[in-house]
């Protein structure tokens, strides 16, 4: 039973992550996780600020070892993977940073052109189509010229939305990409995101805490808290979801299940100043 | 008393673990067998580390020297040898400051920007980027750094030295007096190419070597934090500091002391 199904999900899931332990020291960032990414679908990843996930993103990228379990990609497991082996299946992904992650001191265009120039051998007039074709489809083909300081917070994530697309990745992972956006270039990311699955057949994981964005794109959702999967499901059953822990994330009440509160001593006591803070 | 060695157990650990991430960091970047568009960055960043320097080198080099050339003189007259003003100058320059104050311009120069810019390349995650668009960091921003500090600190000692001897020579001879002739051939006399030269080379390579590795090595292993890269740049420039002054009397104590 359970072979036949493992069989039946390598064929659809594109990343398969079965009961994954990590710990930062002491603290346990995920407690025996498992989730299905579907090939060529828009997966969320979201939970409140803390719950690990762009650390996801770094175990899936193999910049960090998980202390159990293990992480499928095209039914490879990562954290065995040696340098070479991890390297060669890097280049089928690309990751969106949060901050975009630009080298400071290239232009947009050659910020793009850096993995096409680091990766292949290609000559330089194929790389210069490339390039454009990537900058065109981010809109910013006429700001090939500026440097990352002169772009603007929603304009630098686009470019580095080029760059994570230039090598034409299998799958591609955006870290928060909604976040601090204005309300237009939001829109223009969630479309690209969008337009991006559906053009390249892109495998997308959406990290983001930003509910109303994600689930207007996303095909499936898993929810994040306290290092586990609390739920997971289509936009619509997340939305009718009454799993306390779940609908309060979902509809974004304040207190709830997540205390609003870190932890703390009595506050009439912490008041009287009993003890001494450490 | 239990407090006391539990700290210093810490610091020990902490000591060995750094020096061992140092270690790892050092022999991975060495073990990358540059390739031509390896070349091509290692030149970029010896103009970057190198090239860049030279005003600092130049300048503090030539007062150094006219500084030693007054010195020297207002000595050397006292007991009518100012004649020795050559070998003085060059043996102090060649020997000593040469490699000596250019590496230490060369920690709070270059060191300190290697480990700034490293550093801050780790805080907004440009070597993460890097790493998951399959291209070590190592091999794109940390070796050709090492290596052009490597090359460029002699070449640096040298251009120091040489310009020191100039500004001596105007102080000495065009200001002060001093036979021009004496001053070149005692020069030529005392100043032993292998005993002197190739041991001022050796000294300078030894630090160009270990200021390098402390700045790059500091920038690779900040906390990714303004805090963190503040400290790490100080860290640079405090720790390659000592480091030159300690390695150049042992350096010293071998080359040319009674020690051994």
């Amino acid at each position: 039973m359970q072979g036949n199904k493992a069989t039946r999900d390598e064929g659809d899931s594109h990343v398969r992550i079965e009961d994954m332990h990590f710990h930062r020291g002491e603290r346990a960032i995920f407690n025996g996780i498992s989730l299905d990414i579907p090939r060529g679908k828009i997966t969320a990843i979201m939970g409140p600020s803390g719950t690990g996930k762009t650390t996801l993103l770094r175990l899936i990228g193999g910049q960090l070892i998980p202390s159990a379990g293990a992480i499928h990609f095209d039914g490879e497991n990562i954290p065995e993977l040696g340098r070479s082996a991890l390297y060669r299946v890097r280049r089928k992904m690309g990751v969106l940073f949060q901050s975009g992650a630009l080298f400071t001191d290239m232009s947009v265009y050659d910020n793009v052109a850096f993995p096409l120039r680091e990766n292949t051998s290609l000559p330089e007039a194929v790389i210069r189509n490339i390039v454009l074709m990537k900058l065109e489809a981010v809109g910013l083909r006429g700001a090939r010229n500026l440097m990352p300081a002169e772009l603007s917070g929603g304009m630098s994530r686009r470019a580095a939305l080029a760059r994570a697309i230039a090598l034409d990745p299998e799958i591609i992972m955006y870290d928060e990409p909604f976040a601090g956006q204005d309300p237009i270039s939001m829109g223009v990311v969630v479309r690209l995101v969008k337009s991006l699955n559906e053009t390249l057949g892109l495998t997308s994981v959406v990290v983001t805490h930003d509910v109303q964005e994600v689930s207007s794109i996303a095909d499936y959702i898993y929810v994040f808290a306290g290092g586990k999967v609390i739920g997971q499901g289509t936009p619509e059953q997340m939305r009718a979801d009454q799993t306390p822990r779940v609908s309060q994330f979902m509809q974004g009440l304040p207190d709830g299940p997540v205390p609003f509160h870190y932890p703390a001593p009595d506050f009439e006591q912490d008041l009287m100043g009993a003890d001494s803070h450490e | 008393m239990n407090d006391a060695i539990a700290r210093l157990g810490a610091g020990t650990l902490t000591f060995l673990a750094t020096l061992g991430r140092s270690g790892h960091l050092l022999i991975r970047s060495l073990l990358l067998i540059p390739g031509w568009r390896d070349l091509a960055r290692i030149s970029l960043q010896i103009f970057s580390v190198g090239v860049k320097s030279l005003v600092i080198i130049v300048v503090a080099g030539f007062f150094i020297g006219m500084v030693l050339g007054l010195q020297g003189y207002t000595n050397l007259v006292r007991f009518g040898a100012e004649a020795a003003l050559g070998p003085f100058v060059a043996l102090s320059l060649v020997r000593e400051l040469g490699p000596v104050v250019s590496a230490l311009l060369f920690a709070g120069r270059a060191g300190s920007s290697l480990t700034a810019e490293i550093g801050l390349m780790k805080a907004t995650e440009q070597l993460a980027g890097m790493e998951l668009m399959a291209v070590d960091p190592l091999r794109r921003i940390v070796t050709p750094r090492f290596w052009a500090g490597f090359i460029s600190m002699p070449l640096l000692a040298a251009i120091f030295t040489a310009v020191g001897i100039i500004g001596a020579y105007l102080v000495g001879v065009s200001w002060l007096g001093v036979d021009g002739g004496s001053f070149w051939s005692g020069m030529q006399d005392s100043v032993d190419f292998q005993k002197d030269i190739l041991n001022g080379v050796v000294k300078s390579l030894v630090f160009g070597f270990v200021v390098t590795w402390i700045a790059v090595f500091r920038g690779y292993d900040t906390l990714p934090t303004s805090e963190g890269i503040s400290r790490s740049t100080t860290q640079t420039v405090v720790h390659s500091s000592l480091a030159v002054l300690g390695l150049d009397f042992i350096l010293t104590a071998l080359m040319f002391g009674e020690l051994n």
